[in-house]
């Protein structure tokens, strides 16, 4: 069970940039810096079956890398959920008055 | 081919979420409303070219953010060149967390995450420069996919993707920052 990733913190470079440590030892499993990349892919629904599996198979070992994904998952929400405004009435008006005063320029 | 007569029908719908698109383009209310109703107008004389039964919501969409690019930056201001800082991933996450992530279930990173206001969010996002602020708020506030926002925004998709990924990050940077501001983060490496 070694093949999780060297690093017990999601997405830290365990050896700097490029370094060998930071390479998964195993073809087909994940590290976990490998995973954080993908992050955003995987959790706006754009990997393919293959590559969301191997995500899916690193998050079933790897507590840090599950946390960090269910903190990015939770921002998303609230920053979602806090971007709504009410669209004011005589907006809603003012879009029918125009759109029904073109239907009549058009019929002329 | 689409009928004028339906126009109302499908597109009045779609209304809430191309006016906070307009409010967070323009960063103002009275832009726009005006931006909302000439995006309608527009879209009701082009109608007839829209095809019945494809996604009329980017539709709508391409037509607003256009609009907004053509009309209602502001004139003088060359298009928008600027670039967001390169943010490492998970930056939000790291800094609350310190170097400790706290266990399983609901944690704590996740209860400070909650308790931002809609204002620093919203100010958040209008911070970024536009074609990042574009691209974050097609795909997180209105979730469309990548696809989507390369033919909304009609630029390809290798840049959508870097927009949207870079954009995060720096919003996740800004919203910190107002957090700190207030004192509602960053008190994980002083023993509080």
């Amino acid at each position: 069970m070694e093949q999780h990733g060297p690093n017990s913190e999601p997405g830290k470079p365990a050896g700097g940039p490029g370094s060998e440590v930071s390479r998964s030892a195993v073809s087909g499993f994940l590290d976990c810096d490998e995973t954080i990349e993908r992050l955003y892919f995987y959790l706006d629904g754009e990997l393919t079956e293959e590559r969301r599996v191997e995500i899916q198979r690193h998050l079933d070992l790897c507590g840090p890398c599950v946390q960090a994904f269910g903190f990015e998952t939770e921002l998303r929400k609230v920053i979602a959920n806090r971007c709504k405004d009410h669209v004011p009435d005589s907006l809603i008006d003012r879009v029918a008055a125009a759109l029904h005063d073109e239907e009549r320029r058009q019929a002329n | 081919m689409a009928d004028q007569k339906d126009f109302s029908d499908l597109a009045m719908v779609h209304m809430p979420a191309l006016y906070t698109a307009a409010l967070r383009l323009t960063r103002n209310p009275s832009d726009a409303e005006d931006l909302v109703q000439e995006t309608y107008l527009k879209a009701y004389r082009a109608f007839g070219s829209f095809e019945a039964g494809t996604n009329l919501r980017a539709w709508l969409y391409k037509i607003l953010t256009n609009t907004f690019i053509n009309s209602y930056r502001s004139a003088k201001r060359r298009p928008e060149i600027a670039d967001v800082e390169d943010v490492e991933d998970l930056y939000m996450y790291r800094r609350l967390s310190g170097d400790q992530p706290t266990g399983l279930g609901r944690s704590a990173e996740d209860e400070v995450v909650d308790r931002f206001t809609d204002t620093e969010v919203k100010e958040a996002i209008e911070a970024l420069p536009e074609a990042f602020r574009i691209a974050v708020l097609l795909a997180d506030v209105e979730g469309f996919s990548y696809k989507e926002i390369a033919d909304i925004t009609e630029v390809p998709i290798g840049t959508v993707m870097s927009r949207i990924h870079r954009g995060r990050k720096a919003l996740q940077k800004a919203l910190f920052e107002f957090g700190a501001a207030r004192g509602l983060v960053g008190v994980t490496d002083d023993g509080r």
